[in-house]
């Protein structure tokens, strides 16, 4: 009975912050899987158009991404015309089939024919721009493509 | 020898390394979550055009202003985008074909003006090269939607055992934890409608006028 009454005696003890380290572990290795990291750091502007049909792009398959809108606030010299981004820089409509190919030849050869090209083209953008990727696009025979969008009802006023 | 108890590692700082690299990878990285449309283009070389009824068209035109225009049927006029998703069903689902074009699972209005079935119907949109990147998404969105719905209807109507859509079988195909066995069903399912409806919905290239 006295060992009882001792405990009672003592202070409050201090609540144990031992498993805290792992609560943020846990979290730190779910965001570290669910994460990849950004390949390439956006010059254009990029608020993607909403649509709802839309299918998920297929991880699977190797993908390369093409990028076009005006350029954003930092990179105002470029002008104000919507510009194509591949990789980290600035591109041209001609730049885009050795682009293409540079993509293709970093690819093992059997997935050659599954590459998809992304289009993340920013919804201000004049579709005159658009059909010029998709016509260089044709002409290297990339004809697999995704417009990527935003969730979201295209009909609903903005 | 007196027990003493070894002298406790201090792990309080194990919590501040863990939430420095915690945080490192939250501001480094994006939940890269990428859906969108997925289309076909259509390959360069030149092919003689087949010939087409002038009924078998759903001629869509979208302007600098991203106005729609609608050429089908006999008919043009301008059209709003909440009325193109039925404006296409209807087009398509029309089913005026006679004989061997007969459509046996169109239930539209058999107008004979419109199209003779779901194989023969074609859907063309034309933009403008000042149109907007959003107004062509929404339009082709509305085309797709169109043809999500029918196929949806049909792969009711063939597979009732089925207790989902085709879209919705479309996406039980592409995840991953779908078993072998479930995909090939899936597949040769997903293959039969694709075939009852192809989507036949070309892009073609935009107007330059000046």
């Amino acid at each position: 009975m006295s060992k009882f009454k001792k405990k009672k005696g003592g202070d409050l003890p201090a609540i144990s912050t031992a498993s805290l380290p792992d609560i943020v572990f846990m979290l730190l290795f779910f965001f570290m899987v669910a994460t990849v990291m950004r390949e390439t750091s956006l010059k254009v502007a990029n608020k993607l158009p909403v649509a709802d049909q839309v299918e998920k792009l297929d991880k699977k398959n190797p993908i390369s991404y093409i990028y076009a809108g005006k350029p954003s606030a930092n990179y105002k010299s470029f002008g104000t015309e919507p510009r194509i981004q591949l990789n980290d820089k600035f591109a041209d409509v001609k730049d885009i089939a050795p682009f293409i190919a540079a993509e293709r030849a970093a690819l093992r050869e059997e997935l050659v024919p599954f590459l998809t090209v992304a289009l993340k083209v920013d919804g201000e953008t004049n579709m005159g721009l658009v059909s010029d990727i998709k016509q260089e696009l044709r002409k290297v025979n990339a004809l697999k493509i995704n417009y990527t969008t935003r969730k979201g009802d295209p009909l609903a006023p903005k | 020898m007196a027990k003493r108890a070894a002298p406790e590692v201090n792990a309080g700082s194990m919590a501040d390394i863990a939430f420095l690299l915690l945080i490192f990878f939250l501001v480094t990285t994006t939940i890269e979550l990428d859906s969108g449309l997925n289309r076909k283009l259509p390959p360069i070389e030149e092919t003689e055009p087949p010939i087409i009824k002038e009924k078998n068209i759903f001629q869509l035109q979208v302007n600098r202003n991203n106005d729609l225009f609608l050429k089908t049927g006999g008919d043009e006029k301008i059209i709003e985008l909440k009325d193109l998703r039925k404006a296409a069903i209807d087009f398509l689902d029309n089913g005026a074909g006679q004989g061997p074009d007969k459509c046996d699972y169109c239930q539209g209005k058999k107008n004979p003006r419109s199209s003779d079935n779901f194989d023969k119907a074609i859907i063309s949109l034309q933009s403008d090269r000042a149109t907007k990147y959003d107004t062509y998404i929404a339009v082709s969105n509305e085309i797709i939607a169109a043809y999500n719905t029918l196929r949806d209807r049909e792969f009711k109507r063939m597979f009732p055992s089925e207790k989902v859509t085709y879209v919705e079988a479309e996406k039980e195909y592409a995840d991953p934890r779908t078993s072998d066995a479930r995909k090939e069903k899936l597949k040769e399912r997903l293959e039969k409608i694709k075939l009852l409806i192809p989507q036949k919905f070309s892009e073609a290239e935009p107007k330059s006028n000046n």
